[in-house]
């Protein structure tokens, strides 16, 4: 059994950047004996993964548009993890971000389409924080416990969207319970479209702008948990409630505060999925994006960069796992979410399992300095 | 040779040494415990009579030195072991299953059986014998968290005997009791006496030695200083040992100018979280341009006075006004926010659990509680450039090492930690500041420095409140002091020709 | 007797369908009683549903399937136990990992195996289990009031439905009136005060955490060889979690979980019988939100607005030695 290294002489590189390296890189090797299980090759079933994602433009396209996803609902979870919240319900929350995406620009379609899009970016957040508030004041005054109300919140919207897409929004002329399509003017900008613009031909991806707003939704995360007041208490609450109220700090506001934004930040997957990609709400939409946000939060140790890095990572093994998932028959999509329980599981519950080895190996054989 | 039978010890400990990191809580340690005795241990905060005794019980291991029961030599590496070989021993913060029986509490690890039957009975009816045997009325079927503080130390006294306790050590034992309670364990005590067993009480409450104890043995700062039978010494001469003739570190400071009344606290009572009452009917004034010192020994309330205070539980009763305005009763209460914005500052007694976020970098912690102000952050905008050069100034004033703003707190030393949370409180000028423990943990060098700069603070007119269980501090600093024990405010003196004996005396609970 | 039929089969589907609840409430239990937090009873579950079905199949008999069951869920188990209370990790983060993995890898390897869709094969009538009728059942039926009492609410279940029920009061005795139930609860109310007695912390939880598998796996066994004849894709729905709630709703007391169950349960009988059915003043509710019902419960269960439920102490904390 390894003795601990004394945590003030562990470089910060290899906490934050080895330690998870080879927590994944463990995922990775368990991942692959489930594939070999499965009956498939998993070197093979790799290399699949790496060319459908970055081996080919349209197929990077979709990567980057999965990316985009995670990104919010990582934001979303990790934004609450700093308050020491476990938001499991960006699932519903992020459909229900998108029921408030396209109400509004299907009705207040008469708007100038930049308002349209402006508002309809504000609806995902107000509906998406209005799908988390509920478990948050519960958590906050009642005690009763995040994980299982957010949960029961997904089933609810499920129950809630499929009731109002089959009885009430539903586009009558389709067989199955879709809305009605947005009008083309209203789309947004698509990848192809730019290239076109510039006189690159570029194949169909559903990679579009809002992949700059999941960009500047993480700046915006950045700068509020590390930068502004709300962010500063939030924290405090997080570390240490005992602390936080003796210094004036009021945990209950702050655990609802933080559970509002980590629902809007989960709402606006609805802007790329409504608004950018589907141009109308689908059945279930946010097809477990939500809990990919999760694996990626957890991977990306809930900070912004952290959580882009991973949402890339995430977003390869999604394309590359349709890749995947084409050519190998055995290999179905559900796979790939077994393979994102094997991160959380690495990454997240048992990531000290080789941390003190780890760190004796850089700070006693190695002999790495840290400097100040 | 009958003599020598008689006086047999029953527990010896032969030069034990403990120490955690660079403090030695136990020097060289050597100590006789006679069989059928009741031996005190008395000794001020930090003395190291805890300590010693939880090597004794195995919840810590001696760096070197012996322990030897009946003049056999033993190793105790866990409570378990020590339990064997008949050492009891009641903490000062139970050990039990509050929604069990007294009954489930006592079996628990000594059931004798998978299925509940035959040997329960058994034991429901030794227990029962046990209780007779030794005056203890209780019920063996009550659960624990219908039980007062004062039953639910017997069943622990019950429990150690029911596992065979022959040594029982008793730590602090009347600290949470009534004047009711502490009677009835006295009886006890005795009657276990009678029976042979052995008993060691550590306690900083003279009337408890010189009312239970045949032997008594003082220690301070680690080391052993007297050894006596109690008959043959005094209160006086116990509490000088208790408190020593330490060199005090008295700063020259000039006659306080005492101005308005600036807290007005009226008989409150305050309860801790186990809803225990720890502050009993205290009343006093704190005025502008004088320090209070509050004297005592830990526990005896304190703790709670400071949270009511500044605001961060609520009185149970009473009322303490601010400035003449109600900040904390049992209707109106006034959170640390509000008291900051009124200038009230506050050192907490214990920075990690609730002074600092140890996870947030030196900086952070330098504006915690005032990082909604200006030019902290402006429209809920934290200002990094202010903080940053209010960081680096205050770290240089104060001497804060290393001068780091952005190096997680977790990775100072604990004086350094003290320092930044003083610097931050300090730095504000407040119009009153409520310090516990200012130096704790604090070199020698970094002490005289804080000293002045309360002193400073107490020139410039702001009041100042005290908690110390450094009576050096007290001495030094205080204009006037008062000493908290029990709950109570015992004794008011005028910090002139005051002398260490007398708040020892005080502190240890004698008032006359 | 219109209504006394709908009461009848009402009834006999509460029990029906509380069943599987009542086993993963129980199996919660003694993990959180032992200071383990459990979310993961919902991906527990499902792999005792996959691979009760799936060994159903191979192996040729629903025994054959259960027993594979119950050797999965307490590995499973005891690699939550390994994350959390050996390696003192985030025992949350630890039920959702295990949760997502096991959604994931059941389908996947399903698929992967049977090739259809992710749905297990089949299961002929000779590797499921049946309804049991009760002696006398037939015979009995025609006496009044409890006649059909008998014959057609309390006989006609599988087996499962029978030990369910006999199962809550032996987890009461166990519980409370044996040793290791003492040590149990201690150890999720206060380590220190059981690891100064001289039992281990760890090992107590661990036993704790084997009964939780063995448990659950009955309670997904049940979903995919009894009452339906094969494994599909997150057939759970949520079971995992509304079992938790009941357990919490029942104050972790067998009994008061026991009936947390069964109101769950009826809720969801409740909400087949009352699809496209109008009631008075409201005509017909939408199907979902009736079907939303169970999951609205558990909301307002654990909002506390039927009395505030205290978990054990030292829930959720991991046990390092005070120093």
């Amino acid at each position: 059994m390894v003795k601990a290294v004394d945590r003030t002489k562990v470089p910060w590189w290899v906490s934050n950047a080895i330690v998870p390296l080879i927590n994944l890189t463990l995922a990775f090797i368990v991942s692959g004996l489930f594939i070999f299980i499965a009956g498939e090759n998993p070197y093979q079933a790799l290399k699949l993964i790496l060319y459908g994602s970055f081996g080919y433009l349209e197929g990077f396209g979709y990567t980057l548009y999965y990316a985009t996803n995670f990104i919010f609902t990582g934001l979303a979870f990790a934004i609450a993890f700093h308050c020491r919240l476990f938001n499991i319900g960006g699932e519903g929350q992020a459909y229900i971000g998108g029921l408030g995406v396209f109400l509004l620009a299907f009705y207040f379609s008469a708007l100038p389409v930049p308002i349209v899009w402006l508002l309809a970016i504000l609806a995902s957040m107000l509906f998406g924080a209005a799908w988390a508030i509920i478990p948050g004041y519960l958590q906050a005054y009642r005690g009763s416990h995040v994980v299982i109300t957010t949960i029961m919140f997904n089933f609810i919207a499920s129950a809630l969207m499929v009731f109002l897409l089959v009885d009430v929004i539903r586009d009558r002329r389709q067989m199955g319970p879709t809305t009605e399509a947005l009008v083309k003017e209203q789309w947004l900008p698509m990848f192809k479209n730019i290239a076109a613009f510039f006189g690159f031909k570029v194949g169909y991806s559903p990679l579009n702008i809002s992949f700059l707003l999941a960009i500047l939704a993480s700046f915006g995360v950045w700068f509020l948990i590390w930068r502004t007041k709300w962010g500063y208490e939030m924290r405090a609450v997080g570390h240490n409630t005992q602390a936080a109220i003796y210094a004036g700090i009021s945990p209950k506001k702050n655990i609802i505060l933080a559970m509002i934004i980590s629902g809007a930040l989960a709402g606006m997957l609805g802007v790329n999925e409504v608004l950018g990609v589907h141009h109308k709400i689908l059945v279930n939409f946010p097809a477990g994006y939500g809990f990919t946000g999760i694996a990626v939060a957890l991977m990306g140790r809930n900070h912004p960069i952290g959580i882009f890095l991973a949402s890339l990572l995430f977003g390869m093994l999604y394309q590359g796992g349709s890749e995947v998932t084409f050519d190998m028959p055995n290999i179905t999509r559900y796979m790939f979410v077994a393979v994102q329980g094997v991160i959380i599981l690495f990454s997240g519950a048992l990531e000290n399992l080789f941390r003190p080895q780890i760190e004796h190996f850089f700070v006693n054989i190695m002999k790495v300095k840290v400097t100040t | 040779m009958l003599d020598r039978m008689i006086s047999q010890p029953i527990l010896e400990l032969q030069n034990v040494n403990k120490s955690f990191g660079h403090v030695q809580a136990n020097k060289n340690i050597s100590l006789k415990v006679n069989k059928g005795d009741i031996h005190g241990i008395i000794g001020e905060n930090g003395a190291g009579k805890s300590t010693l005794m939880s090597i004794v019980y195995g919840l810590y291991q001696a760096d070197s030195g012996n322990i030897k029961i009946n003049d056999k030599l033993i190793e105790i590496r866990s409570p378990h072991e020590s339990i064997l070989r008949g050492i009891g021993m009641v903490h000062q913060h139970f050990m039990l299953v509050e929604n069990f029986t007294v009954v489930e509490n006592i079996i628990l690890g000594f059931e004798g059986e998978f299925v509940f039957g035959e040997k329960l009975n058994q034991a429901k009816e030794n227990l029962t014998k046990l209780c007779e045997e030794y005056n203890l009325k209780i019920d063996l079927n009550a659960t624990i968290s219908d039980l007062s503080v004062g039953f639910r130390q017997r069943v622990e006294i019950l429990k150690a005997l029911y596992r065979g306790a022959e040594i029982l050590i008793l730590d602090e034992p009347t600290g949470v009791l009534t004047p009711q309670e502490v009677d009835e364990l006295f009886k006890i005590l005795r009657s276990l006496k009678k029976q042979g067993k052995t008993i060691i009480l550590i306690t900083h409450k003279l009337n408890e030695i010189m009312a239970l104890t045949n032997k008594v043995t003082v220690m301070r700062q680690g080391e052993i200083v007297g050894d006596k039978n109690t008959k043959d010494t005094t209160k006086d001469q116990l509490a000088e040992m208790m408190v020593g003739r330490s060199v005090l570190l008295r700063i020259d400071k000039k006659k306080p100018n005492i101005g308005d009344t600036v807290f007005e606290v009226k008989n409150i009572n305050v309860k801790d979280n186990l809803d225990v009452m720890r502050v009993k009917n205290v009343s006093f004034d704190l005025r502008k341009g004088e320090i209070l010192g509050i004297a005592g020994v830990t526990g005896n309330g304190q703790t709670e006075l400071l949270e009511a205070l500044s605001g961060i539980c609520q009185v149970d009763s009473g009322e303490i006004k601010l400035h003449g305005k109600i900040i904390s009763s049992k209707k109106i209460f006034a959170g640390p926010r509000q008291l900051r914005e009124q200038d009230v500052a506050h050192v907490p007694e214990d920075r990690q659990r609730m002074g600092l976020v140890t996870e947030f970098n030196a900086s952070e912690n330098l504006i915690f509680g005032y990082h909604h102000q200006q030019p902290f952050s402006k429209s809920s905008i934290m200002m990094g450039k202010n903080i940053f050069n209010y960081s680096k100034k205050i770290m240089r004033d104060y001497d804060v090492r290393p001068q780091s703003p952005f190096l997680l707190t977790s990775n100072f030393s604990g004086g350094n930690q003290q320092k930044i949370i003083l610097s931050r409180e300090l730095n504000k000028d407040p119009k009153v500041l409520l310090v516990g423990q200012p130096t704790r943990g604090v070199d020698i060098g970094a002490i005289e420095f804080i000293h002045q700069r309360i002193i400073d603070m107490r020139d410039k007119g702001a009041a100042v409140l005290l908690v110390s269980v450094e009576l050096d501090e007290i001495l030094s600093l205080a204009d006037r002091i008062v000493v908290m024990f029990d709950g109570e405010l015992v004794g008011e003196r005028v910090n002139e020709n005051v002398t260490d004996r007398e708040i020892g005396l005080l502190m240890a609970g004698i008032t006359n | 007797m219109e209504i006394s039929t709908d009461i009848i089969s009402l009834a006999s589907a509460t029990l029906r369908i509380s069943t599987p609840l009542v086993f993963a409430a129980m199996a919660g239990l003694f993990a959180e009683r032992s200071g383990v937090i459990d979310f993961g009873l919902e991906g527990k579950m499902l792999t005792a549903a996959f691979v009760a079905a799936s060994g159903a199949h191979v192996f040729g008999s629903e025994w054959y399937g259960l027993g594979l069951a119950i050797v999965c869920c307490v590995a499973l188990s005891m690699l939550h136990g390994f994350a959390s209370v050996t390696h003192k990790g985030d025992q949350v983060v630890s039920c959702v990992a295990i949760n997502i993995l096991m959604i994931g890898l059941t389908t996947a390897l399903a698929a992967a195996w049977f090739g259809q869709q992710g749905l297990t094969p089949t299961l002929t009538d000779d590797r499921r289990f049946f309804e049991i009728t009760l002696p006398f059942a037939d015979a009995v039926s025609g006496v009044p009031l409890l006649g059909p009492i008998y014959s057609e609410i309390i006989s006609g279940h599988y087996i499962f439905v029978y030990i369910a029920y006999i199962l809550v009061p032996c987890v009461y005795w166990v519980v409370f009136k044996t040793s290791f139930g003492l040590r149990l609860r201690a150890v999720g109310e206060n380590p220190s005060a059981v690891d100064t007695a001289g039992i281990g912390v760890e090992l107590t939880r661990y036993k704790a955490l084997a009964v939780n598998g063995v448990l659950v796996a009955f309670a997904g066994a049940y979903l995919s060889t009894a009452i339906n004849a094969n494994f599909f894709r997150e057939m759970s729905a949520g079971r995992g979690y509304l079992a938790l709630a009941a357990l919490i709703f029942g104050k972790w007391k067998p009994k008061t979980a026991l009936i947390a169950c069964l109101l769950f349960g009826f809720t969801d009988a409740l909400q087949i019988r009352l699809q496209g059915v109008p009631l008075p003043f409201v005509g017909v509710i939408p199907v979902q939100f009736i079907q939303a019902l169970p999951y609205v419960l558990t909301v307002v269960l654990l909002a506390g607005f039927v009395g505030k439920a205290i978990a054990p102490s030292a829930i959720g904390q991991p046990y390092i030695k005070e120093r």
